[in-house]
C-alpha cells in the first residue's frame, strides 16, 4: 500500500465513529435479519477471499525476481490435488451460502406475512395488522390509511411492534419504495402491485425515499416514517383526521401532477375506493379499469367491437402526448359500471391474474372465484384447473 | 421560409435546440471546437489527410484497425471521465440547502452518458481493439476472416460515439440512467430527443459490435495455424471466442429490445407501456437477458491477458490450463441464467429469486478457480515487476473484493436492502475498473511494444498505475460505506450533512484517478519521444511465450512471412525452447485483402440515418437508408478486393529485419 493511501485513510477512520449505518443497525425486525444475512454472507466468503489476499501478496513477494533463493520450477503447470482443492473450496463456500439463500429468500420474502415481530417475540394475533396502501406519485409518496380513512403525502407512521401490511404500486413510471431502517425496498410499478410485511421495533423517525430513479424530482421524493408508541400513533391518526380535507379522485388528480419537494400534506378522509382506481389506473371518470379490461378479455374479450371502444385521450399525467407516426392518443372507455360518483365505494373487482408468488411444481394454485356482484355480468367462470 | 417547409427540413431542429442556456455545456463546445480545429487545421498544413484516408481509414489490416479502436476507447474515455467528476463534483457540493451546480437536467444526462459511454465507447472499444489485434497474431494467421467487415464493424462503432457525442451540442442526451426503463424512458415521459440519441446510437454501434463477433469468433475457429488444436490455443484466444460467442448470442437481443422501445416511441405501439397491455417489467427483463451476458463480455477477455501476463512475467506455464479453458467456458454459459439478479426487488416469488442468486453464485466457482490459476502460476516463479504485471496484482487484489461484494448482492434478501444504493454503484466499479479496465490497461503495456516496436515508458507508467489504483480505492470505498448507510444511487442533493465527508474523499479518489489518466497520457508522449531508447528490435522484448511474439514489432503487413506450425499451447516459448530459426530464403508472394473505403462511406451513412430519425428529418433518414443499399450494393461490384505482396517486398521486409535482429545481439 503507498504512503499516499495510509494517510488518506486517516480521516477515513476518524469520519468513521460518528455516522449512521442504518442498513447495519436498523430498527426494525425484517431489515435486521436482512443485515444478519449480509453478515453471515460476508464472512463466509472471507473465509477464502482472505486466504487467496493473503497468499497473493505472499507469492508476489516471494517469487519476486531478485529472490533467487526461492524455487523455480518454469515447467510445473499442474497438480490434479490443488485442482480439487481450488475447485472445491469455493464450491463449499457456495453450497453453504447457497442454503442460506434459499432459506433466507423464502423466510424474508416480502410478501410473506409475518411469523415473527422480533426474535424472541411471536405476532400478537389479538391486533390486526396495520393497513397502509402506498404510491409513488411523481415526485412525492401518497400513502393511504384504508382502516382509519385517512391520506398522507410524504408522511409515514406506525406503532412499534405491530405488523404492516404495505400494498405498493406507482402513478406513472417505476420507483422503489425503500425505508432502510425498517425492511428492504421492493419496486412500485404502476398498474402492478408489489406487496411487503415487515415491523418496526424501536419507536424513532427514520428515512424513507424512492431507491429507483423516476426523472427530474426524484432526489426530493423522500419522507419520514415515524416508529410510534401505541399512544402516539393514536394521537397521530387524531391529529391526521382533524386535519380535515377530503381526497377523492379529483383531488388525487390534481396530487398526481408533477411536483418536486413535496412537503406534508395530510387529509382526514379519503375515497375508500381510491387505492383500487389508482392500481387499475381509471381515476379519471370513463376510463376502463384494468381488472374490468382483463376480466373482459378472460371470457373472451369484447371482439371487434373492444377496437372501437376507445376514446381520445384528454390528459395523461403531463399533457396529452402521442408519437409523431402513430395514432392519436386513446384511452379503452368503460362499458360495465358507470362513473362512480366520488366519495362512492363500487363494488372491489378482481382481476383474474394471480399475483400470490410462484409456489412450485406440483403445488395447486389458488383457484378463482368471480366476486358476486358481478356475476350478472361475467357469468359463472370455470373453476381454475390448472 | 413557412414554418411548414422547415419542419420538413430540419424536422424538431431549431435554435432551441442548441444548448445556449447552459454555461457549462457551451464552454465545452467552444473548448472542443477550438481544439477540433485546431486538429482539423493540423491535419490539413501538414497535408495528412491522405496519408489517414489510404492507411488507416479505409485498411484492413485487423492491426490497424485494432489500433483505431483504441484510439476510440481512450478518447471516449475522456469524455465519460468528464462526467464522472462532474457527478462527483455535484455530490460533493450539494449539501445543507446547496443545489450544486448542476440542475436536474443537466445533471441527469451526465449520469445516463457516463454510464453508456463508458460501456458501449470505452470498454467495448478497448476489449474490441486489444482482441482484434492479438487475436490473429496470437493464432497465426494473416489478418480476420472477414477484413471488410472488420473495418465497417469499427466504423459503424464510431457512428455509435459520434452520435453520443452530438447529442452534447445538438440537442440533449437521455435523461433516463444507462439502460433507459420504460414507462420513463418512454414517449410520454421523455419526448425530446435525448431516449432517441441513445437509441439509434446504440442501434448503430450495436450492428458493428455484433459483426465484429462473427469476424472473430470465424476467425479463431477457421485461421488458426497448423498445429494450433482448440486445446492448445492460447488463454487470451480462448477468452476472446468465448466474448464473441456471448456478443453474438446476446447483442440481437439487445437490438431487438431498442427496436420495440423505438416502435413505441415513433409509431405508437404498446410494448412497454402502462396501458393497453404493455408491460415494462418484459423491458427490463429483456435488457438485462443482454445486460449481464455484457458484464462478461467486457471481462473475459481481461481474463485472457491477465492469464498471458501472469504466465510470461512469472517465467513459468500457465497453471491449470485445462481447467482454466473450462473455467471460461462455463461462465459463457451460466452468464445466461442470472439476469434476473439485477432486479430481485421487482417482486418476483421466492423460488424465482432464489434460482436466479444461487446461479449467480455457481458464477463465482469457475472465477474463484482461474484466481487460484493465476496464484499458483505464481507460485515457483521469477516474477518480473514490469507494468503488466503490476496491473495484474493490482487486479488480484481488487477483483477479490468486488466479486466478494458481488456475490452478496446475489443473496436476494441482501440485496433488498443494498440494491440501487451507493453500494451497488461501488461493487459494480470495482469489478469494471478492478477488472475490465486494469485488464485494458495491462494489455496495452503489454502489447504497445508489439503494436510500435518500443516499450512504454515506466516512470510515467508507474504514476499512472499508482494514481489509478489509490484513486480507485478512493472514490469507491467510501461508496461501500454510504450504500451501509442507505444512501441510493443518482441522487442530485442530499440533506444530511454528515454524509459528505465521504462524498469528498470520493471526489479527491476521482482526482487522484484524473492524475492517473493524464499520466496515461503523458507516458504515451513521452514513449513517442524516446522512443529510440525504449525501442526494441527483437520482436520479443517481454521474453513472452505465445505467437504473437514471433514476428518483427511491429509485424509486418502479412504478420508471418511463413504461417507457423505449433505443438505446444506456449507456441513460441516452445519454438524458443527447440533453437528456432528464422527462416531466410524460399520468400513467396503473399495474398492480402484490399483496402477500400465502403465501410466508413457505409458507417456515415448509417450515422447520417440516425441523425434523421432522432430529429424527424426523414428526407435524411430516407436518403441515407437508399444511399446505404446503393454503396452496399455497389461494392458487390469492387473487384479490387485482394493483390498480392510481390516475393520481392517480402525478401525486403524479412531482411530488414534480419540485419536488425543480427545489429541487436
Amino acid at each position: 500500500m503507498s504512503r499516499l493511501k495510509i494517510l488518506a485513510l486517516l480521516p477515513l477512520a476518524a469520519a468513521l465513529s460518528g455516522c449512521d449505518y442504518v442498513v447495519l443497525a436498523p430498527a426494525g425486525d425484517i431489515a435486521a435479519q436482512q443485515r444478519d444475512l449480509v453478515i453471515i454472507s460476508t464472512v463466509l466468503m472471507l473465509l477464502i477471499v482472505l486466504p487467496v489476499m493473503a497468499l497473493t501478496l505472499l507469492f508476489a513477494w516471494r517469487y519476486r525476481q531478485s529472490n533467487t533463493a526461492a524455487r523455480y520450477e518454469p515447467e510445473w503447470d499442474h497438480s490434479t490435488k490443488l485442482e480439487l482443492v481450488i475447485w472445491s473450496a469455493p464450491l463449499l463456500i457456495i453450497v453453504c451460502l447457497g442454503a442460506l439463500t434459499w432459506m433466507g429468500t423464502h423466510l424474508l420474502d416480502p410478501y410473506r406475512t409475518l411469523g415473527r415481530i422480533h426474535a424472541d417475540r411471536a405476532v400478537d394475533q389479538s391486533k390486526a395488522p396495520l393497513e397502509v396502501d402506498v404510491v409513488a406519485l411523481d415526485w412525492k409518496w401518497l400513502f393511504i390509511y384504508p382502516d382509519y380513512g385517512i391520506a398522507t403525502v410524504n408522511e409515514l407512521a406506525a406503532p412499534v411492534d405491530r405488523p404492516i401490511n404495505f400494498r405498493i404500486t406507482a402513478s406513472s413510471v417505476m420507483n422503489s419504495f425503500y425505508i432502510p431502517a425498517l425492511a428492504g425496498q421492493i419496486y412500485a410499478m404502476p398498474g402492478m402491485e408489489t406487496k411487503l410485511h415487515a415491523v418496526v421495533n424501536h419507536a424513532g423517525t427514520y428515512k424513507g425515499f424512492s431507491a429507483n430513479y423516476s426523472g427530474a424530482g426524484f432526489s426530493g421524493m423522500h419522507f419520514n416514517f415515524q416508529g410510534l408508541d401505541d399512544k402516539g400513533f393514536d394521537a397521530w391518526i387524531a391529529s391526521a383526521k382533524s386535519a380535515g380535507g377530503s381526497l377523492g379522485r379529483a383531488e388525487y388528480l390534481q396530487l398526481e401532477k408533477p411536483s418536486q419537494n413535496e412537503p406534508v400534506r395530510r387529509w382526514g378522509s379519503v375515497d375508500a375506493d381510491l387505492y383500487r382506481l389508482i392500481l387499475n389506473m381509471c381515476v379519471e371518470t370513463g376510463k376502463m379499469c384494468q381488472s374490468e379490461m382483463m376480466a373482459i378479455d378472460a371470457k373472451g374479450g369484447n371482439g371487434h367491437e373492444g377496437l372501437n371502444n376507445t376514446l381520445p385521450l384528454t390528459y395523461d399525467k403531463y399533457a396529452r402526448r402521442g408519437t409523431v407516426l402513430g395514432p392519436e392518443p386513446t384511452f379503452v372507455a368503460g362499458t360495465c359500471t358507470p362513473d362512480a360518483p366520488q366519495g362512492q365505494t363500487t363494488a372491489s373487482i378482481k382481476a383474474p391474474t394471480d399475483t400470490m408468488p410462484l409456489i412450485g411444481a406440483g403445488l395447486k394454485r389458488p383457484s378463482f372465484t368471480p366476486l358476486k356482484s358481478l356475476s350478472f355480468f361475467l357469468g359463472q367462470r370455470p373453476k381454475s384447473d390448472s | 421560409m413557412s414554418p411548414d417547409l422547415l419542419k420538413l427540413i430540419f424536422g424538431r431542429l431549431g435554435f432551441e435546440s442548441l444548448p445556449l442556456h447552459e454555461p457549462i455545456v457551451v464552454g465545452t463546445f467552444v473548448v472542443v471546437a477550438l481544439g477540433g480545429a485546431a486538429l482539423l487545421g493540423g491535419l490539413t498544413y501538414f497535408r495528412l489527410w491522405g496519408y489517414l484516408w489510404r492507411e488507416w481509414f479505409t485498411t484492413v489490416d485487423h492491426k490497424r484497425i485494432g489500433i483505431m479502436y483504441m484510439i476510440l476507447g481512450i478518447v471516449m474515455l475522456l469524455r465519460g471521465f468528464a462526467d464522472a467528476l462532474m457527478m462527483r463534483g455535484q455530490q460533493m457540493l450539494a449539501f445543507g440547502g446547496s443545489e450544486g451546480y448542476l440542475n436536474a437536467h443537466h445533471y441527469d444526462q451526465v449520469f445516463t452518458a457516463h454510464g453508456v459511454i463508458m460501456i458501449f465507447f470505452v470498454a467495448m472499444p478497448l476489449v474490441t481493439g486489444l482482441m482484434n489485434y492479438v487475436v490473429p497474431l496470437q493464432i497465426g494467421a494473416r489478418d480476420v476472416s472477414f477484413p471488410f467487415l472488420n473495418n465497417f464493424s469499427f466504423w459503424m462503432t464510431v457512428g455509435g460515439a459520434v452520435l453520443v457525442m452530438a447529442s452534447l451540442f445538438i440537442g440533449e442526451f437521455a435523461r433516463t440512467g444507462w439502460l433507459a426503463y420504460p414507462p420513463l424512458s418512454n414517449i410520454g415521459y421523455s419526448p425530446d430527443v435525448g431516449v432517441d440519441y441513445y437509441i439509434w446510437a446504440l442501434q448503430v454501434a450495436g450492428v458493428g459490435t455484433t459483426l465484429s463477433g462473427i469476424n472473430l469468433i470465424c476467425t479463431i475457429v477457421k485461421l488458426r495455424c497448423p498445429g494450433m488444436t482448440m486445446m492448445k490455443m492460447p488463454v487470451f484466444t480462448w477468452t476472446s471466442l468465448c466474448t464473441n460467442v456471448l456478443i453474438v448470442a446476446s447483442f440481437p437481443v439487445l437490438t431487438v429490445v431498442l427496436a420495440l422501445l423505438s416502435l413505441d416511441r415513433y409509431v405508437g405501439t404498446n410494448f412497454f407501456t402502462n396501458d393497453f397491455g404493455g408491460s415494462p417489467m418484459m423491458y427490463v427483463n429483456l435488457i438485462w437477458i443482454w445486460g449481464h451476458p455484457e458484464v462478461y463480455i467486457l471481462v473475459l477477455p481481461a481474463f485472457g491477458i491477465f492469464s498471458e501476463v501472469t504466465s510470461t512475467f512469472s517465467g513459468k506455464r500457465l497453471f491449470g490450463y485445462t481447467s482454466m479453458v473450462y473455467a471460461t467456458v462455463v461462465i459463457t454459459i451460466l452468464s445466461y441464467l442470472v439476469w434476473l439478479h439485477h432486479f430481485f426487488t421487482m417482486g418476483s416469488g421466492a423460488s424465482v429469486n432464489s434460482f436466479f442468486g444461487i446461479t449467480t453464485m455457481i458464477i463465482s466457482i469457475p472465477t474463484g478457480a482461474k484466481m487460484f490459476n493465476w496464484l499458483f502460476t505464481m507460485y515457483r516463479g521469477r516474477i518480473r515487476y514490469e507494468l503488466p504485471m503490476m496491473w495484474t496484482i493490482a487486479f488480484m487484489l481488487t477483483f477479490v473484493i468486488g466479486g466478494m461484494t458481488g456475490v452478496l448482492l446475489a443473496v436476494p434478501p441482501a440485496d433488498f436492502v443494498l440494491h440501487n444504493s451507493l453500494f451497488l454503484i461501488a461493487h459494480f466499479h470495482n469489478v469494471i475498473i478492478g477488472g475490465v479496465v486494469f485488464g485494458a490497461f495491462a494489455g496495452i503495456n503489454y502489447w504497445f511494444p508489439k503494436a510500435f516496436g518500443f516499450k512504454l515508458d515506466p516512470f510515467w507508467g508507474k504514476m499512472s498505475f499508482w494514481f489509478w489504483v489509490t484513486g480507485f480505492y478512493l472514490a469507491f470505498m467510501p461508496l461501500y460505506v454510504l450504500g451501509l448507510m442507505g444512501v441510493t444511487r443518482r441522487l442530485r442533493v442530499f440533506d444530511d450533512p454528515s454524509l459528505q465527508i465521504w462524498f469528498v474523499i470520493a471526489a479527491i479518489g476521482a482526482l487522484f484517478v484524473f492524475i492517473g489518466i493524464l499520466s496515461m497520457l503523458m507516458q504515451f508522449a513521452v514513449s513517442l519521444l524516446k522512443r529510440e531508447q525504449l525501442k526494441d528490435v527483437t520482436g520479443d522484448p517481454w521474453d513472452a511465450r505465445t505467437l504473437e511474439w514471433a514476428t518483427s514489432s511491429p509485424p509486418p503487413d502479412y504478420n508471418f512471412a511463413f504461417t507457423p506450425v505449433v505443438h505446444d499451447n506456449d507456441a513460441w516459448w516452445d519454438m524458443k525452447k527447440r533453437g528456432y530459426q528464422r527462416p531466410l530464403t524460399g520468400f513467396k508472394p503473399i495474398h492480402m485483402p484490399a483496402s477500400t473505403g465502403t465501410g466508413i462511406i457505409l458507417a456515415g451513412f448509417a450515422t447520417a440515418m440516425g441523425f434523421g430519425l432522432i430529429w424527424y428529418m426523414w428526407w435524411l433518414a430516407a436518403v441515407s437508408f437508399v444511399a446505404m443499399l446503393a454503396v452496399g450494393i455497389g461494392h458487390t461490384f469492387n473487384y479490387h478486393r485482394d493483390f498480392d505482396i510481390p516475393a520481392e517486398d517480402v525478401i525486403r521486409t524479412e531482411d530488414a529485419r534480419t540485419k536488425l535482429l543480427a545489429g541487436a545481439k
